[in-house]
């Protein structure tokens, strides 16, 4: 079987997992509501939340993205599933590029579902281009993906995990808040400056050196009991 | 690969955790068809030998061979042709008998006909159920629905009678007999060497990770 | 190299201390510079060798590369704590505050928490092999993305000063500062080689002998 199909193959399994069990994928999106409440409730002011619209978003959607990727691999670990795709033989590259493609379309259903409300809640117009805020969005729930999938298996392996997984992944993930934060805040403004094109460049490497990255990595971890 | 490049030979296995070695120069020949009951009490290094055998643990030092390949360096060629079931069933909890196998298969770019898969491990009545709300006995029977997709050439089997009645255990005996038939080899790691009596001929103990026996096995308890 | 290193700083931050002249704008607040700057260039160059030391054990599983990591990290992170204590007491004086969002500071902050991570990750694996194997992993990505964090940082905000170059500084400054490095440097050297000693025999210990072939009665 192609490396292609594989991946497809893994991708499809894990997001039919996720919309036959719509629980989970409400508990995601009502907990990324829920921090948006409470950063809204702890800003000074509305146009404190207007002004940092993004970073309202990329938190909740941080936060959200490692709940995520701890249920990804919560159902994987719970009767050995993971260690009989490797021993299937399931290549690990595929493994890592089908679990990675199911975390950002899960993150991505996430986002969509959260911009209105953000839009709401901080009060903003969007005068950019909407197709600037779905490349941004896009971009950074790659960008979150992409690493998370390999961080998750490790502190999926390891002991520790609730508190190893956002130490491990936040800092690697400063780059993708930042850009994605910015970029969005920026396209919801308009942009008068033209600084989007920027942080859409920093997206697209941060993404470049992660997606290669992590897939060359990803079968040590895989693989090692 | 070949049916009679199957075969097996260890030599000087040694695999530890932490501090303890688990498995100490452990040597064996399994020719292409064998059938082996591996016995031992608990901590003897069955289910090490068994996991290393199927190469999901890499040994410390000492050689495996498969069909003349050192297994762990060729483990992406020769996995295709290694079935193994763990204490652990391989399974997605969410998903229905149906669907698990039709994923396994899937995998491997195979389509299966899952309810006669099912029918044959005794299974078809909860095949559209979620596997988490099986027991023990019916994930058992499932885990080795998922053994038959393939035809392996080495068959691995930690504990395959766990939460299997008598009538279950016979059935299941009988099917990985008739894999054995087929010219698969058989590993099966057991407390209960009676059940296997039809699938082997060759019974090996293992004691604190050492063989210390390996004669032919016609099922009278020792 | 220790006592060499020991010596060097010594003389270093006498002089910067006492021989180099106050700086223009900001005064004897200034010297700071001869301690903070040489600990934020160390700390870099030894999380970079880290992450060549993490490519090394990728490579060759061997066990000497996984103490030269531990020893690296551990050193830079040191470093990057003192780096951020000496930034915070250099900037209160200079731009009123302990903190602020400036590029260097954040990527100091991320680049410690980043490298805190991967040595968390060490106590929370007990088998040695996985041990250095996952650490070997999770410092290349760690180490890739600081140099992402910079420019990311840099775009968002800056308040540090921009780089100087040996041109625009006076010489008996040029040359405490690289004096300085020159002991920071040393003195790295020799606790990261005296920290993967520790650790090399740490993993030895770790590791028992290969059982007798024959099992002794």
């Amino acid at each position: 079987m192609s490396d292609f199909a594989q991946i497809i193959a893994i991708a499809k399994r894990e997001l039919y997992l996720e919309i036959r069990n719509r629980g989970r994928w409400a508990g995601l999106f009502f907990f990324a509501f829920a921090v948006l409440l409470m950063v809204a409730f702890a800003a000074p002011s509305t146009s404190v939340l207007r002004a940092n619209a993004g970073g309202v978003l990329w938190i909740g959607l941080l936060l959200a993205s490692t709940r995520s990727l701890d249920q990804s691999y919560a159902v994987e670990m719970e009767d050995g599933a993971l260690e009989g795709m490797v021993l299937w033989p399931v290549r690990p590259w595929s493994l890592y590029y089908g679990k990675a493609l199911s975390n950002t379309l899960t993150l991505l259903a996430v986002a969509f579902a959260l911009l209105p409300l953000v839009i709401g809640i901080c009060d903003v117009s969007v005068r950019g281009s909407l197709s600037d805020v779905v490349l941004f969005t896009a971009l950074g729930c790659a960008g979150l993906a992409a690493p998370g999938t390999l961080y998750g298996l490790i502190t999926a392996k390891a002991r520790g995990s609730s508190v190893l997984l956002p130490l491990l992944y936040f800092p690697l993930v400063v780059p993708v808040i930042l850009s994605a934060a910015r970029g969005t805040t920026l396209v919801f403004e308009g942009d008068p400056m033209g600084q989007s094109g920027s942080w859409l460049g920093l997206l697209w490497a941060f993404n470049a050196l992660h997606w290669s990255l992590s897939g060359l990595l990803y079968g040590r971890i895989a693989e090692d009991a | 690969m070949k049916t009679d490049d199957a075969s097996v030979v260890v030599h000087g296995l040694c695999r530890r955790f932490g501090r303890r070695w688990a498995l100490s120069h452990v040597n064996l020949d399994l020719p292409q068809g064998a059938g082996v009951v591996v016995t031992g009490g608990n901590g003897s290094g069955k289910s090490t030998l068994l996991r290393c055998l199927a190469t999901a643990l890499r040994a410390h030092a000492g050689t495996m061979t498969m069909g003349g390949k050192a297994m762990w360096t060729h483990r992406e060629q020769l996995r295709p042709h290694i079935g193994y079931m763990a204490h652990q069933n391989h399974l997605w909890m969410d998903l229905s008998a149906h669907e698990n196998l039709s994923a396994w298969a899937g995998l491997g770019g195979q389509t299966v006909d899952a309810p006669a898969l099912l029918e044959q491990v005794g299974l078809n009545a909860g095949r559209r159920d979620a596997v988490r709300t099986f027991s023990a006995g019916m994930k058992r029977r499932l885990a080795v629905a998922r053994m038959l997709l393939r035809t392996p050439r080495l068959l691995l089997l930690d504990e395959p009678f766990s939460g299997l009645d008598a009538a279950g255990r016979t059935d299941v005996a009988k099917l990985f007999a008739a894999l054995r038939a087929e010219g698969t080899t058989l590993v099966v790691a057991t407390h209960l060497p009676q059940a296997v009596v039809t699938m082997v001929d060759r019974c090996v103990t293992l004691e604190e990770g050492r063989i210390t026996s390996d004669e032919p096995f016609s099922g009278l308890s020792a | 190299m220790g006592a060499l290193g020991l010596l060097t700083l010594v003389l270093g931050q006498y002089m910067g201390l006492f021989w180099s002249p106050p700086e223009r704008m900001m005064g004897d607040v200034g010297r700071m510079l001869f301690t903070h700057v040489p600990a934020a260039w160390i700390s870099l160059l030894a999380y970079t060798a880290a992450f060549f030391g993490a490519l090394t054990y990728l490579f060759t599983s061997r066990r000497g590369a996984d103490a030269f990591i531990v020893g690296c990290i551990e050193v830079g992170v040191l470093l990057n704590v003192l780096l951020l204590i000496e930034g915070s007491l250099f900037a209160k004086p200079t731009w009123g505050v302990w903190w602020t969002w400036d590029p260097r500071l954040t990527l100091s902050a991320v680049m410690l928490l980043t490298f805190v991570g991967v040595l968390t990750l060490r106590r929370a694996v007990s088998d040695p092999d996985t041990r250095a194997s996952w650490t070997a992993i999770a410092s290349i990505p760690a180490y890739m993305t600081i140099i992402l964090t910079y420019y990311s940082v840099k775009w968002w905000k800056s308040l540090h000063q921009l780089q100087s170059s040996p041109e625009t500084v006076d010489v008996s400054m040029t040359l405490v500062l690289r004096l300085n490095a020159v002991a920071y440097l040393l003195l790295a050297i020799w606790l990261i080689a005296e920290r993967a000693r520790v650790a090399y025999r740490e993993a030895k210990a770790e590791m028992p002998p290969l059982p007798p072939v024959e099992k002794v009665t």
